[in-house]
């Protein structure tokens, strides 16, 4: 597997001994066994009720809503919600709010009507896909629309009895949802790129979409295409639905990230639409010899005025001029995306904010910008006049910040990266993977081409790199990131070893294709015998190193050694690649160490001719697709 | 051995449709304006022909699918859509997984269109492609003849068995002669409803997949693969089928050979010889309801109202508009129409409230119905 994380110095051996391997509460908390410590609140999303007095906190961390007095702060009520919150909405008519629970796969209902006793309720928690991601109601209040990230596509429930009445297909990780102020339309966004087509995808330019979807109908009625867009988080659109604005990176992939000195990395940009612009653009947001890396989510003033921008990886708020930035859009001539002197002529303030801004939400005169600072447990208040922070809520939760805190603060924030152009998160999205090919070695252009790979459960799994170059995390994200892609400062000691550790405790998402009781289904069975198969169909002994059970052996499905499997490239230093552990497989497309195979079956179909990677070719397409059946339980 | 038997079946289908053809029943003509008393009354149409003169990419049309307004139609080169007046064609460059498109089906809880392909099947969903083929997915062969959509699950019929793709997991399942009672795997066509799964398999009868129990059941011809109908109607009319159309709980079959109609108790067969079939030869089958069901065969486009049939073709020694309607006592009559399907060899069929449009092997036919 390719492990292009951060560094440390520090062995896992000897942060075993220092006795820094409890499990996070802070982020990702997935071990029960951990519970007793108070969670840090994580805040990731902010709402505010109709008449503006209440302000709701979407605390992913502590697995709450916290509702708070928009003016003073003060906590009014906490809501316990679902695991890993990711998004939340209010109903059009403010007497309900839609919580989606990223790793429950639920909808929790919840009574906001403050007149009501019942206020403050959850009322009912509903089945929604898989990973839903964030929820929206039509405006009639007949469908509810869940945006499910691992299940690629935008849920369609009833309203009333969340009753799922159809799935439409959405981008790859779908997660934001915005409607239009009219209703008419809702539009989606997904933070990995969309499949490639192409047999030779691995060396095409990532591309995805703004899924526009009549929310009446419930219909995909046009897919905005954002070419070389790889993250799209937030999107907004204007209160008179002339005006579209979409945050994301553009990762420059398919160059040697050997130059980040010259801002191959990636552009930190807005996609712009709607009838103002009359067409789709896209517009940068960094500046010439600085960065503002992992735009996530955006505002547009009730006036339209202005755009608010948070970018979670650089701890500020970017102010952009709508006037000036249509004006620069409709006077120069495309493409915008590579000039860093753009940004000049529409951003009018960057507004330094609290570790880690993510959502934002502004009061309904556009005179306060709230924004959730999610690895600060803070709100920010911004006076939109004076551009400045007016005013800093604290949310309830442990008052120091403990190693793995400060480990997940470093894995967010691209200080670290000349000119702040990216942290560890611009390739592993909310701690995953990016679904991107990269051109990492300093060995010349199209060298050594490895695709990244999720950094879930990695215990067990070491070495790292494609090539098992790094015996542990530390050699991987020490030495490696600071020095090679970073092309800046080192960490220091304790932020490698705080790093390494918030990277360690990463667990595992459930797997959605797998009973909970862990029963397999006839089809997953038959995949798992001939996992485990010592002979062919011939009843010939198939050597030990060709069996699947062999190399992808152990809990995590990698012997941790390295093999040749006949998948090397002439453009590869070496056929010898390490074996990728299995957890959660069936969501890391592309495969093989350089991405080549767009699906599992091209594994074995297109890349296997020889039998090197396992004995395959004697199965039968049903034997194959059982085998898939069964790798997508792990 | 397949070519051989096919060619030889074509020959004798082509045999069989011409004694169809040749039957020596008086026909009489009447006014286009009349309707003459003990004349049934059949639905009469205007047909206008999109060809390549007007926008269509391929005359050679194998499917049609009717999607409110818009009217999706499977060429040889490509799959157009006409919508407002124009058309528009998706080609390989789009991400279709072949140019040639045999099959359409509608999700209508998304509005998605799935296309069968000769390499593979594709889904178009708000303008985007994605193609699945037998080696970057599950698809058990990239030559997919029919393509049918229940629920989260699409059907697939293909030159290598049968296949469900389930659209919310993304699982595969494959059914063949190892788990079906599938004699050939050569599946033509599949039409899918809540209840049960019909495919039609060509030299394997009409296989039935009950949708709650996960059994599949087998229809054949009583006779074999003889190809004398010795018992008419005592059971599937021959074993090479090639579409199928459940509705309202009846089965309707398309074979080589003539067609069948299955209420669940009784079976009812239709060939030239004793009904307004206008050839044994049939490519497809629409069922509109219980009793009503159009035919796509070599030798025009056919009706079927329960009682009456009427046909809809360019004459087949003339090449003129012709429309005949027959009778429950087997009176045909020739009723004069100006406009008929752009050729006799029929291979889809869809509707659109009460008008028509007909795929044929030289072009699509917009049958707007005549009040």
């Amino acid at each position: 597997m390719r492990r292009r994380l951060t560094a440390i110095v520090v062995s896992a051996g000897a942060l075993c001994l220092l006795g820094l391997w409890r499990p996070s509460l802070a982020t990702v908390a997935a071990q029960p066994s951990a519970a007793p410590e108070e969670r840090y609140a994580s805040p990731l999303e902010l709402l505010l009720s109709p008449d503006g007095v209440r302000l709701y906190v979407l605390c992913q961390g502590a697995d709450e809503v916290r509702v708070l007095n928009a003016a003073s702060g003060r906590v009014l009520r906490t809501i316990a919600v679902g695991h890993i919150p990711r998004g939340f909405s209010m109903s059009a008519d403010g007497r309900r709010m839609f919580v989606a629970n990223s790793w429950d796969d639920t909808v929790t209902v919840i009574d906001t009507n403050e007149g009501d006793t019942e206020s403050g309720r959850v009322k009912a928690t509903w089945a929604a896909g898989f990973e839903p991601s964030s929820v929206l109601e039509d405006r009639a209040g007949k469908l509810l629309y869940v945006a499910d990230r691992i299940g690629n596509n935008i849920a369609v429930l009833n309203a009333a009895t969340g009753e799922e009445k159809t799935t439409l297909a959405a981008g790859r990780g779908a997660s934001y949802l915005a409607m239009s102020a009219d209703g008419s339309r809702l539009y989606a966004t997904h933070v990995y790129p969309n499949p490639s087509s192409r047999p030779e995808g691995n060396r095409t330019p990532p591309q995805s979409e703004i899924t526009v979807i009549d929310p009446i109908h419930a219909r995909v009625v046009d897919r905005m295409m954002a070419p070389d867009i790889a993250g799209m988080f937030h999107v907004a659109i204007s209160r008179d639905g002339r005006l579209g604005v979409a945050a994301e990176v553009h990762p420059k992939n398919l160059v040697p990230l050997a130059h980040v000195e010259h801002g191959w990395a990636f552009a930190d940009t807005l996609t712009v639409f709607g009838v103002e612009v009359g067409r789709t653009v896209e517009v940068p947001l960094d500046e010439l010899d600085r960065y503002y890396a992992m735009p996530f989510g955006v505002a547009i003033a009730p006036d339209k005025s202005r755009i608010y921008v948070t970018h979670g990886g650089s701890d500020c708020v970017t102010v952009i001029d709508t006037k000036k930035l249509l004006a620069y859009i409709h006077g120069h001539p495309e493409p915008f995306a590579e000039d860093l002197s753009a940004s000049g002529h529409y951003v009018v303030a960057r507004v330094v904010v609290g570790r880690n801004p993510r959502g934002l939400v502004l009061s309904s005169d556009g005179a306060r910008l709230y924004v959730a600072n999610r690895l600060d447990d803070s709100i920010s208040v911004i006076s939109t006049r004076e551009n400045r922070v007016t005013q800093t809520i604290q949310l309830a939760g442990p008052k120091a910040v403990s190693a793995l805190r400060r480990g997940e603060q470093a894995f967010y924030t691209a200080k670290y990266a000349f000119q702040g152009q990216f942290g560890c998160v611009n390739c592993h999205i909310d701690s995953t993977f990016d679904g991107l090919r990269w051109d990492l070695e300093p060995d010349g252009f199209g060298k050594d081409i490895v695709d990244n790979r999720l950094i879930e459960d990695l215990v067990g799994t070491e070495p790292f790199k494609w090539n098992g170059g790094n015996p542990t995390l530390g050699m991987e994200c020490g030495p490696r990131t600071e020095k090679y892609f970073y092309r800046s400062q080192s960490f220091d000691d304790r932020t490698l070893a705080d790093l390494v550790l918030y990277i360690r405790s990463l667990p595992s998402r459930p797997n959605r294709f797998r009973a909970a009781n862990g029963e397999l289904t006839p089809a997953q069975e038959r995949g798992r015998v001939l996992f485990n198969r010592v002979a062919d169909k011939l009843g010939q002994p198939i050597p030990e190193a060709n069996r699947c059970a062999y190399c992808h052996s152990g809990p995590k499905g990698t012997s941790q050694k390295s093999f040749d499997v006949g998948t090397g490239k002439a453009v590869d230093n070496s056929p010898l690649f390490d074996t990728p552990q299995l957890m959660s497989v069936a969501l890391t497309a592309p495969y093989l160490h350089d991405g080549s195979a767009r699906s599992l079956e091209e594994i074995w179909t297109v890349y296997n001719p020889h039998d090197r990677h396992g004995r395959t070719n004697d199965l039968t397409k049903d034997e194959l697709n059982d085998l898939i059946e069964y790798l997508r339980t792990r | 051995m397949r070519k051989t038997v096919c060619i030889g079946i074509l020959l004798m289908a082509g045999a069989m449709g011409l004694a169809g053809q040749s039957s020596s029943r008086p026909v009489r003509k009447v006014h286009a304006d009349t309707q003459v008393q003990g004349v049934p009354a059949m639905p009469r149409f205007r047909f206008e022909n999109f060809t390549t003169a007007n926008g269509l990419p391929d005359n050679h049309v194998f499917s049609v699918l009717v999607d409110g307004d818009r009217i999706w139609a499977g060429t040889e080169n490509g799959l157009a859509v006409y919508e407002n007046g124009t058309w528009k064609t998706y080609t390989t460059a789009d991400g279709l997984a072949h140019r040639a498109v045999l099959s359409l089906a509608l999700d209508k809880r998304t509005g998605d269109v799935w296309a069968g392909t000769m390499g593979g099947l594709s889904r178009v969903s708000g303008g985007r492609i994605d193609s699945y083929t037998q080696l970057n997915s599950g698809l058990s062969n990239d030559v997919v003849y029919g393509v049918s959509v229940e629920g989260e699950n699409v059907w697939v019929a293909t030159a290598a068995g049968a296949c469900r793709l389930n659209t919310r997991t993304g699982q595969w399942s494959l059914y063949n002669e190892r788990n079906t009672p599938m004699a050939e795997i050569w599946s033509y066509a599949v039409s899918a409803a809540p209840d049960k799964v019909y495919y039609a398999v060509w030299g394997s009868g009409l296989l039935e997949y009950n949708q709650k129990t996960g059994v599949w059941d087998k229809w054949d011809d009583p006779d074999g693969e003889n190809e004398m109908v010795v018992l008419k109607d005592q059971g599937l009319i021959h074993e090479i089928t090639t579409s199928v159309s459940y509705i309202d709980s009846v089965v309707w079959v398309a074979t080589y050979f003539g067609d069948s109609h299955y209420d669940g108790r009784h079976w009812h067969n239709f060939l030239t010889k004793d009904s307004g079939l206008p050839s044994n030869f049939t490519n497809t089958v629409r069922g509109l309801d219980r009793n009503r069901a159009w035919f796509g065969t070599d030798r025009g486009l056919a009706y079927f109202d329960g009682t009456n049939w009427a046909v809809y073709r360019p004459a087949l020694d003339t090449g003129k508009p012709e429309m005949t309607v027959r009778d429950g006592q087997g009176r045909v009559t020739e009723v004069p129409v100006e406009t008929a399907p752009a050729h006799n060899y029929i291979l889809g069929i869809d509707f659109q409230g009460r008008d028509l449009w007909v795929a044929t092997a030289k072009g699509l036919s917009h049958g707007i119905y005549q009040p």
